[in-house]
């Protein structure tokens, strides 16, 4: 045993900080000091603060070291590892008291989350199973599989009140009743980890930090549901994740834990990979099950719902990566510590990643019921650069925006929905006085349009339609009828597209058009965009005493549209001026004002 | 990776290529997207002509193979520079403005979006969250990612491609 353990996180953003080259430096300067048998070096998932990373931390003492880099590496191990004295330039530093914290538990990003799904990342080597059956893992299958029946087993997840964390929040242990309930010579688990949503990061933490976690799982779902396959669906676009599973399902083959008669039972389970590529709307299970059969991944109507006919026309259990991590705690604490969590309809923990104009951005897992005001002002430790709180977006391209008056609103599968967005898989995206909303709705939009199949007309042709009107309302060209026009639209995708992709794509725009109605008009009426984002909106003249009439705007205006002499102001004419902000970008003595 | 290909005629290299990768997957219909990824890892890119040679194989319309090429974004029909540069839009980089980083990239490159730089060297692409929200916005340029960009950086990454 080791005296000492220095966990790398090996996340995706800490990566992308050369994390990888913290680990070769630390491991360097424990071999120049002849620690290499008193410290060992660990390559962990996700710690959750992506604000602050890379993060190093140090076990036995739980020093929480932030933003690493290579350099600091000799310090860490001369100064903490040698002699037991904490380098305190890195720690992180509490904004209000301006005090070092060296332990997670103390941060405010930490203090409110509770971390069932996430219970492992940034704990254990994601690539040695040990490190996982040494915190419990697989002993849920193993007395899931030895002790209970099927019903039993799939009773307790009913008790338990889990409800799927993929976005539309079907209670698990019913899903997995009804496959059950089918028979068949062949059934299916599959894991939809095909996380297309933009600015959400969940399932790739959970893979990438504790994939065994997911794989326990489905072997449970697959003992009490009948099948004797797992396939996990992943998008292509995650390679590291993708490889951390095929190491996990490897070493779970080797130790018996998968494969023929686990644990010297009857029950026998393979696992298998298939990849995505890149296709949102493939995180519709009936979607997914057409890509899984190699084929245009649009969705089928339903029913047949998959439990009956879904992969290769057998029955079918589709649950997200978030759901079945949650899974094996639940065998192990029981039904009743996990429904004690959470509101009346939801129980547990869901897992948000929390982005945009935030100053904690990072991966956090709270108790549903917490209010959005905690998680943005407490954990997301507020907005970025003391600006204005101005919305918050949940639920990705199918959710909704909300605003000051839901911040106290416990947030939960219903709540959300009651305030016209939704759970979905659990993107939150901050937005300030800077944000127009107008342009947030255009981009989902545009996304939206990208992304759908083609297969319905509702969706296809509809919200083709909405992104042209929300064009020419940024193109500062919209009436008033425009708005009536994109809510009746709204309403039709909504009541006649396929799929659940088709029915939510409008909820951006009714939820900015519910809420933010004034700025909408402000575009159309006044022909105004308060955050200045619409540039055919902006008026740009040149503040006279910035100016240094180095000619560079006028050099590159497209239309000819600035004049002036050398070394003296320029000025702008407004009517030639087309505001393309050309002159704004290239400015280097911020002379250009946007109004 | 990037084999030189004639958009039109392949080489009996490129058959065989194809044609193992085909048996690898039994030749299976359910495999076709399994098979693309593979074809496209060691092709670079997937014209027509792959697409024909894989339906010849698979023992199916070429319309089936195109379809599924054109469905996912992943695939590709043209082919990428010598550094794929691929732009994160997710919402979180979007709201980071992640637009005035395509801007001047395509200003720097003097190409658009989906278009290679003459020279072959880049290419410029967008995609849906890389997950590195954290550093927000992002670029990925191959295998690196560059984060917390502004503006004015771009140049001085693009000179470390050269």
């Amino acid at each position: 045993m080791y005296k000492m353990q220095l966990l790398v996180c090996g996340g995706t953003g800490c990566q992308a900080s050369a994390s990888a080259t913290i680990v070769d430096k630390l491991n360097e300067s424990l071999k120049a000091h002849g620690l290499t048998e008193d410290a060992q070096v660990v390559i962990t998932g996700c710690f959750g603060f992506c604000e602050k990373g890379p993060i190093v931390k140090v076990i036995p003492d739980n020093t929480f070291y932030t933003q690493v880099t290579p350099e600091d590496a000799e310090e860490i191990v001369a100064e903490h590892i040698l002699k037991g004295r904490r380098v305190s330039r890195l720690l992180y530093e509490d904004p209000e008291t301006k005090e070092h914290v060296s332990d997670s538990k103390h941060m405010g990003f930490y203090q409110k989350q509770m971390r069932i799904a996430l219970r492992n990342c940034g704990f254990i080597d994601p690539e040695n199973i040990d490190e996982y059956i040494a915190r419990d893992g697989y002993s849920a299958l193993a007395q899931v599989i030895t002790e209970l029946t099927p019903d039993q087993a799939i009773d307790m997840l009913k008790q338990s009140g889990l409800r799927g964390r993929g976005g539309a929040g079907f209670p698990a242990g019913l899903k997995w009743e009804f496959t059950k309930n089918y028979t068949a010579d062949q059934k299916y688990v599959v894991c939809n980890a095909d996380e297309g949503d933009p600015g959400a990061f969940m399932d790739r933490s959970i893979l990438e930090g504790d994939p065994n976690s997911v794989i326990e799982a489905m072997a449970i779902c697959g003992y009490c549901i009948g099948a004797n396959k797992g396939v996990v669906y992943i998008r292509a676009e995650y390679p590291l994740a993708i490889h951390r599973l095929q190491v996990a399902i490897e070493q779970a083959n080797e130790y018996g834990l998968l494969g023929k008669n686990i644990l010297g039972t009857d029950f026998s389970f393979e696992m298998e990979l298939r990849y995505g590529a890149g296709a949102f709307v493939c995180g519709e299970e009936t979607a997914l099950i057409a890509s899984m059969e190699g084929g245009r991944g649009e969705p089928n109507f339903k029913p047949p719902f998959p439990a009956e006919s879904g992969y290769n026309k057998k029955p079918t259990c589709v649950n997200n990566v978030e759901t079945f991590a949650n899974v094996p705690v639940i065998y192990l604490k029981g039904p009743e510590w996990f429904s004690s969590i959470g509101t009346e309809k939801s129980k547990g923990t869901k897992v948000f990643a929390l982005a945009g104009k935030i100053n904690n951005v990072g991966l956090i897992e709270v108790p549903m019921g917490i209010t959005l005001r905690e998680i943005i002002f407490e954990i997301g430790g507020g907005i970025k650069d003391g600006k204005k709180f101005k919305a918050v977006q949940t639920g990705g391209p199918s959710g909704g925006c909300l605003t000051e008056k839901d911040l106290d609103t416990p947030i939960d599968f219903d709540s959300l929905l009651a305030a016209g967005s939704m759970m979905g898989s659990g993107g939150m995206i901050v937005m300030d006085e800077d944000d127009c909303m107008v342009s947030i709705a255009k981009f989902y939009l545009e996304f939206i349009v990208e992304e759908s199949c083609g297969k319905c007309t509702p969706c296809r042709v509809g919200n083709k339609r909405m992104l042209e009107t929300l064009e020419k309302i940024c193109g500062g060209k919209g009436d008033m009828e425009d708005l009536d026009n994109l809510r009746n639209m709204a309403h039709v995708i909504r009541d006649t597209s396929l799929c659940g992709l088709g029915q939510t794509s409008p909820n951006p725009v009714l939820s900015t058009l519910d809420n933010f109605y004034d700025e909408y008009v402000a575009h159309v009426k006044d022909k105004k965009c308060e955050a200045k984002q619409c540039k055919a909106l902006a008026t740009y003249t040149i503040i006279p005493e910035a100016c240094t009439g180095c000619t560079v705007c006028a050099r590159n205006c497209p239309t000819d549209a600035i004049t002036g002499e050398r070394r003296q102001p320029h000025f702008i004419n407004q009517d030639l001026c087309i505001r393309c902000g050309v002159c704004y970008t290239k400015c280097k003595f911020n002379a250009i004002l946007v109004q | 990776m990037h084999t030189p290909m004639n958009k039109y005629e392949l080489n009996d290299s490129h058959k065989k290529t194809i044609k193992e990768i085909c048996e690898s997957f039994g030749n299976k219909h359910g495999e076709l997207i399994n098979i693309l990824h593979r074809t496209q890892e060691k092709l670079g890119y997937l014209p027509e002509a792959v697409q024909n040679e894989i339906a010849l194989n698979l023992d199916m319309p070429l319309a089936k193979v195109y379809g599924v090429v054109s469905f996912y974004s992943f695939f590709t029909m043209t082919p990428k520079g010598k550094y794929p540069i691929s732009v994160c839009l997710g919402t979180a980089c979007f709201v980071r403005g992640a637009e005035r980083i395509v801007e001047t990239l395509e200003e720097e490159l003097k190409i658009k979006v989906g278009q290679v730089t003459e020279d072959g060297k880049f290419s410029l692409d967008c995609l849906r969250c890389i997950g590195a929200c954290g550093l927000a916005p992002v670029i990925l340029i191959g295998d690196d990612v560059h984060g917390r960009l502004t503006p004015d950086m771009i140049k001085g990454i693009l000179k470390q491609y050269k």
